[in-house]
């Protein structure tokens, strides 16, 4: 019978088969752990007095509740609270204890979660990854069974390495043709959720397919699959191909020489059957797609950043509308931004930092603008470094800051303040997500720079057009762009 | 975990969709190392203004919603972070049975895990429990049964695997413990495939 790629990675890590009764028992390779949703995990089984079971298949990093300062001159890091350093800490026994490989502090591949799994070739096509974060869809981009877990799951997977899972349904979405010039992978995602839905995928698997989707490198690819849970799905997958193995070849933690070949050789039989079939197909024309970015409180709520913002027509976009303090009719283009955040396991690897520093060097972050630049990990970092990226934002008067999640769950006192209104990279536009009374709206790196040059939301297109324009000297199309 | 074979309280009503687990717990409050604690973070943002003080309009607040054990809540409840802290809250919170049109993956997956039922409603019923905010409302979770006011009955779905963890208040952890000799076979027969492989 004619398989999926999905339905290829699930037969080969059932342990027990699903009955009426019982789910299946699904084996897991690899567990990737943080500070915030483990120590629960930890310990209930302590509690059990149970151990790890697979101690080397699970990976700590921390992240979440992490400060992005540098330490100061004494070594000391700024944490949000007693309560952030506890946690972190709290992590640091857990792993000890456990005998769990943890990139902390001194770690130079410390970063977010599902930077560094990719980045150490931790991650690797045909695998079974889990996290007790609802970003880990970001790894099926390599063609891996990614997916987010709570933290009862978290010591499910720590004590046994297994999960209980009904299997999930399938579903399909192709992106035919391919993007136009200035489109990025995220204005693709979040053009996605707009026509799907923030519950379309609800209950289900999905497989981005087309031409579009071939076309992305890889960073592109883990942006698409990252926000998949934002449309509700278990998780999003990529079928891998020569772009995937190219860019896994010398990573530390895959095989190497001809093992490496050998193994690139069965991911690409991973590809699902040519006549597979899906529970639910949607086609989307990539030449339709434009920058994008969301207007309202959910991912789903978005507009090409030309467009008029839709009409107050439900009670949900009402609010909506009304929290960000948005017009229906118009476009978003010249309405005020306090802040801009380009980082988060979305866009925070070092070709979003690229694009971002691309628009901002030789130009100005507006005045009054607050601009944190936030990279994905020690390696991400180090690399922006060597290439001089740090300079440009730091020039142009963004803050450079260390690797962490911050200002996407702004739980390390990255925030936005009551009533600000930001343009970030990240995920989640939810009321209050980046602080409470913050305001966010969604966009690319590219979009996001932008923003902060113009000191209102622009499109990134007309802002690639200046280059001429000097720092400093508002042109007329700059001004044009803010109106 | 206690037990959960029937409940029966009068609703609490979110009608509002996509609400989302950062409502449910702003993230300030998750670098707690600890479960306990979290009933007073349950919709923070919600309940209380910038000052902690309560909101008089927020239907989660004052004397009508002390004791209410049964949220209905708009469609796609509980979207968004995998945060286990959002189930956590609302059962300290007071909460023991969520129903929803329609409920987020992650989020069902972790309350079932923690005795707190949350199941999928028909849209007619959803409509007539939003319309009525504290209608005493019946569930049988042994018969997968809601009882509404005036006798009418509603079937829901429930895993047959969460219905036997619910009513007899245990967690999956102890059958997966159970099932060492599968795991240890499978890993066994992979190994051994591999080598093959990579000979």
């Amino acid at each position: 019978m004619s398989r999926t790629l999905f339905d290829k990675l699930w037969d080969a890590h059932v342990v027990t088969a699903e009955t009426p009764e019982t789910p299946a028992l699904l084996y897991i390779d690899l567990h990737l752990i943080h500070e915030v949703t483990s120590p629960q995990a930890f310990a209930e089984l302590a509690r059990r007095g149970l151990s790890v079971r697979r101690p080397e298949r699970t990976v700590a990093t921390m992240d979440h509740s992490t400060p992005t300062w540098s330490p100061d001159l004494m070594g000391q890091r700024r944490y949000a609270s007693e309560q952030a350093w506890s946690q972190i800490e709290r992590l640091e026994q857990n792993c000890a204890r456990f005998g769990i490989e943890l990139h902390g502090w001194e770690s130079p591949d410390r970063g977010i979660v599902h930077v560094i799994g990719p980045e150490l070739g931790l991650t690797r096509p045909g695998m079974t990854v889990v996290c007790g974060d609802s970003h880990t869809a970001t790894h099926g981009a390599f063609g891996a069974l990614a997916f987010g877990i709570g933290t009862s799951e978290v010591g499910h997977v720590l004590a046994t390495q297994c999960l209980m899972q009904r299997k999930p349904k399938s579903m399909r979405v192709t992106v035919d043709g391919s993007l136009p010039a200035g489109v990025t992978a995220k204005d693709l995602v979040l053009h996605l959720i707009g026509e799907m839905g923030v519950d379309a995928g609800t209950g289900a698997v999905i497989e981005f397919a087309g031409q579009a989707i071939r076309e992305l490198g890889m960073e592109g690819r883990m942006t698409v699959c990252n926000m998949a849970i934002e449309a509700g799905a278990r998780a999003g997958m990529i079928a891998p191909d020569q772009t995937t193995i190219d860019w896994l070849r010398g990573r530390r933690h895959c095989p190497k020489g001809e093992t490496f070949e050998r193994a690139a050789a069965e991911w690409l039989v991973l590809a699902g059957d040519a006549d597979a079939r899906f529970d639910r197909e949607l086609r989307i024309d990539a030449a339709t797609i434009a920058p994008t970015i969301t207007y309202g409180t959910h991912p789903g709520m978005v507009v090409a950043i030309d467009q008029p913002v839709p009409a107050a027509d439900t009670p949900a976009r009402r609010r909506a509308l009304e929290y960000m303090q948005v017009t229906p009719g118009r476009s978003l283009l010249g309405h005020k931004v306090d802040v801009v955040f380009i980082g988060s396991c979305t866009n925070a690897r070092l070709g979003d930092l690229r694009a971002a520093a691309e628009i901002l060097k030789g130009r100005r972050v507006a005045a009054g603008i607050r601009m944190l630049v936030v990279p994905g990990s020690e390696p991400v970092r180090r690399q922006a470094e060597a290439e001089g990226l740090h300079k440009v934002f730091i020039e142009a008067g963004a803050e450079w800051r260390e690797p962490g999640c911050s200002m996407c769950i702004a739980m390390n006192g990255d925030q936005v303040g009551p009533g600000q209104t930001a343009v970030s990279t990240s995920n989640r536009n939810f009321e209050g997500r980046q602080g409470p009374g913050s305001r966010t709206f969604l966009a690319s790196p590219a979009t996001a720079a932008a923003c902060a040059v113009a000191g209102a939301v622009a499109d990134p297109r007309r802002i690639g057009g200046w280059r001429e324009t000097r720092v400093g000297v508002p042109s007329p199309r700059h001004m044009e762009a803010c109106a | 975990m206690k037990p959960m074979t029937r409940l029966s309280s009068e609703t609490l009503v979110l009608s509002e969709a996509n609400i989302d687990t950062d409502q449910i717990i702003p993230a300030r409050f998750l670098t707690t190392t600890s479960q306990e604690g979290l009933g007073q973070a349950a919709f923070a943002d919600w309940r209380f203004d910038e000052q902690g003080r309560e909101r008089p309009d927020c239907v989660l607040n004052g004397a009508g919603a002390s004791g209410r054990k049964i949220l209905v809540a708009g469609e796609n409840f509980g979207c968004g972070s995998s945060r286990e802290h959002a189930v956590w809250a609302l059962r300290q919170f007071g909460i023991d049975a969520v129903l929803s049109p329609r409920i987020a993956d992650i989020f069902r997956a972790n309350a079932l895990k923690n005795g707190l039922l949350a199941v999928e409603i028909d849209l007619v019923t959803h409509q007539w429990l939003i319309e009525h905010p504290g209608a005493q409302v019946s569930v049988d979770v042994d018969a997968c049964q809601l009882s509404l006011p005036h006798g009418r009955c509603v079937a829901f779905d429930l895993d047959p695997f969460a219905r036997v963890c619910l009513l007899e208040g245990v967690d999956a952890l102890g059958y997966l413990i159970h099932c060492e000799d599968a795991i240890s076979g499978f890993e066994r027969q992979r190994a051994a495939r591999q080598q093959q492989e990579f000979m």
